[in-house]
């Protein structure tokens, strides 16, 4: 097996770590080629990239839903959030229930994934909404709920896979507050996949840039801003200056 | 935090208004102009259209009510006693047969459903079962089949199986792969999966092949009588058949209107049922 659920040595505090990792699909594509980058406690790593340059295949290795073919990926699978591209709720569920879900599959007893249930509504301020349907949400609020979903086990590792590529852009910084306050409570180790730079500028404490099939990291800029971030950091022009260099290498990705 | 509370509120007015539990006027005058049309059309097929010596055949709406619902009881089958208790020979055989065809119709799904070998397998035989005259095998089955409510039990699983096992299944295969994702994602076992995803994403297929299962067990078991009777109380079917041959056209009339009305309740008694199942989180379009 080419991964295994050790930490890797490198860094005591180094929860999820990409070594070389290397994916090739059964039909011959290289979606991913000799990534390394590791993920920290405390980090939020944002990865950009052109479409389809397999992005989204380095969440489903992390998570095990695919397997590398080369290299190592270690991580503890046992404190996985994922948070996909659609709020995936299950609409014969209330928010409640479905917030819930997660942890009923790991078989805690019912008064237990209650009471966490209810913690992971409030903090992403969905109380009152408890008995609602999905289909009587918007698309903000459904990730809200899927957001509660994934945090009601307080997993250490947050893997976001373009989570609000789909939402309006006034719901998308609310909602990128929202996840900067929840990354600031628990701590996690976020690695976290969009399109857009401003996002994962005002997001993250690194942006990794990927070029075009196959993935390579090509360039890795730290983010130096602290937190707690505010609405006005993205009109600060060290800011712009940042997304300015994020997308001169993402320019060159293209080609 | 607040502000975004507040922009989450207004937008719950996407919750549709059901206009469908809503009942207006216009839900009672649609049905009453087509059933004065349905009687008009009637009036004039059995006094003008069709030729004098033939009106015996259909006679007329005010005949069929003072001659076939109007008569209790007349001599062994004649009246509408001997029709109500051959709807309900009739009723018993299609729920039965219905219970046995959902039992096996959605076991056979959740097994093709679980192996994509077993379901290319099978898939064309139910198709040919699915359109084969069951009714040219009538000589078989009484060939196999001795007892009498067997067989016509056998006819009605045969009818009725096939949109169960077809909307099961599409049902069960419908889930999104995100879903499926998470569940794996857990480390869910095959049942968890079943149960907690594919069943209740599957619940609006099956009730809608519940509804043409529930229709088809009803015709499979007129179609039944006509074909497997014995002694005493017979099927709607059979007595239907008696009436024809002895051209009763009041009681013919009458008994056709009441397997009608045991085919609409069935049809109407599943339409609620799935409201009150899946309503509230599955929005149906038509048919309620």
């Amino acid at each position: 097996m080419s991964v295994d659920n050790q930490i890797t040595p490198k860094s005591a505090q180094s929860l999820l770590s990409f070594d070389n990792v290397s994916m090739t699909f059964d039909d011959g594509t290289k979606a991913l080629d000799n990534v390394s980058f590791t993920v920290n406690a405390g980090e939020f790593v944002t990865v950009v990239g052109p479409s389809g340059c397999g992005k989204s295949t380095l969440l489903r290795i992390a998570s095990n839903l695919e397997k590398n073919s080369a290299g190592n990926c270690a991580v503890d699978r046992d404190s996985i959030g994922y948070v996909f591209q659609d709020a995936s709720l299950m609409p014969w569920r209330t928010v409640q229930r479905n917030v819930e879900l997660i942890a009923e599959l790991h078989k805690l007893d019912k008064k237990k994934r209650q009471e966490l249930a209810a913690e992971a509504i409030d903090m992403v301020g969905l109380r009152g909404f408890e008995g609602k349907y999905p289909r009587q949400l918007s698309g903000g609020m459904r990730m809200r709920a899927s957001l509660a979903r994934s945090l009601v086990m307080s997993p250490k590792v947050f893997l976001f896979d373009e989570p609000f590529g789909a939402l309006d852009e006034i719901t998308r910084e609310r909602l990128n507050d929202e996840l900067l306050r929840l990354f600031q409570i628990e701590g996690f180790a976020g690695l976290f996949i969009t399109h857009s730079i401003t996002e994962a500028v005002y997001m993250s404490t690194k942006v990794l840039v990927m070029s075009a099939r196959p993935g390579k990291i090509i360039a890795s800029f730290d983010v130096p801003f602290e937190y707690p971030r505010t609405h006005d950091l993205r009109y600060e022009p060290q800011f712009a200056e940042l997304c300015g260099e994020i997308s001169h290498a993402l320019r060159g990705a293209h080609s | 935090m607040s502000d975004a509370q507040t922009s989450a509120v207004p937008v719950l007015d996407e919750t549709l208004p059901d206009s469908r539990t809503r009942s207006t006027l216009s839900d009672i005058v649609g049905p009453a102009i087509v059933f004065m049309v349905f009687i008009g059309i009637w009036y004039l097929l059995s006094t003008v259209i069709l030729p004098e010596q033939k009106r015996f055949l259909l006679p007329t709406p005010h005949k069929v009510i003072t001659e076939g619902f109007g008569v209790w009881r007349s001599g062994e089958r004649r009246g509408l006693q001997p029709i109500l208790l051959s709807v309900w020979d009739t009723a018993k055989i299609a729920l039965i047969g219905l219970g046995i065809t959902i039992v096996v119709g959605m076991s056979v799904a959740i097994l093709m459903s679980a192996s994509r070998w077993l379901e290319r397998a099978t898939w064309p035989y139910l198709v040919a079962v699915q359109s084969a005259p069951v009714l040219a095998l009538t000589p078989l089955i009484r060939a196999l089949i001795d007892n009498t409510r067997t067989q016509r039990l056998l006819v009605v699983v045969l009818i009725a199986v096939f949109p169960i096992v077809s909307n099961t299944l599409f049902g069960l295969l419908s889930a999104d792969k995100s879903q499926h994702e998470i569940f794996t994602l857990q480390g869910a076992s095959r049942w968890v999966r079943l149960t907690k995803l594919q069943f209740p994403a599957a619940l609006p297929n099956i009730f809608v092949g519940l509804r043409i299962s529930a229709g088809l067990a009803v015709i499979g078991a007129v179609v039944g009588d006509f074909y497997f009777r014995q002694g005493g109380v017979v099927g709607i079917g059979a007595q239907i058949d008696v009436y024809r041959n002895r051209l009763w056209g009041p009681e013919l009339i009458t008994a056709i209107i009441m397997a009608s009305a045991l085919g609409l309740v069935v049809f109407l008694f599943f339409g609620w049922l799935s409201h009150r199942a899946i309503g509230k989180w599955h929005i149906t379009n038509r048919g309620q």
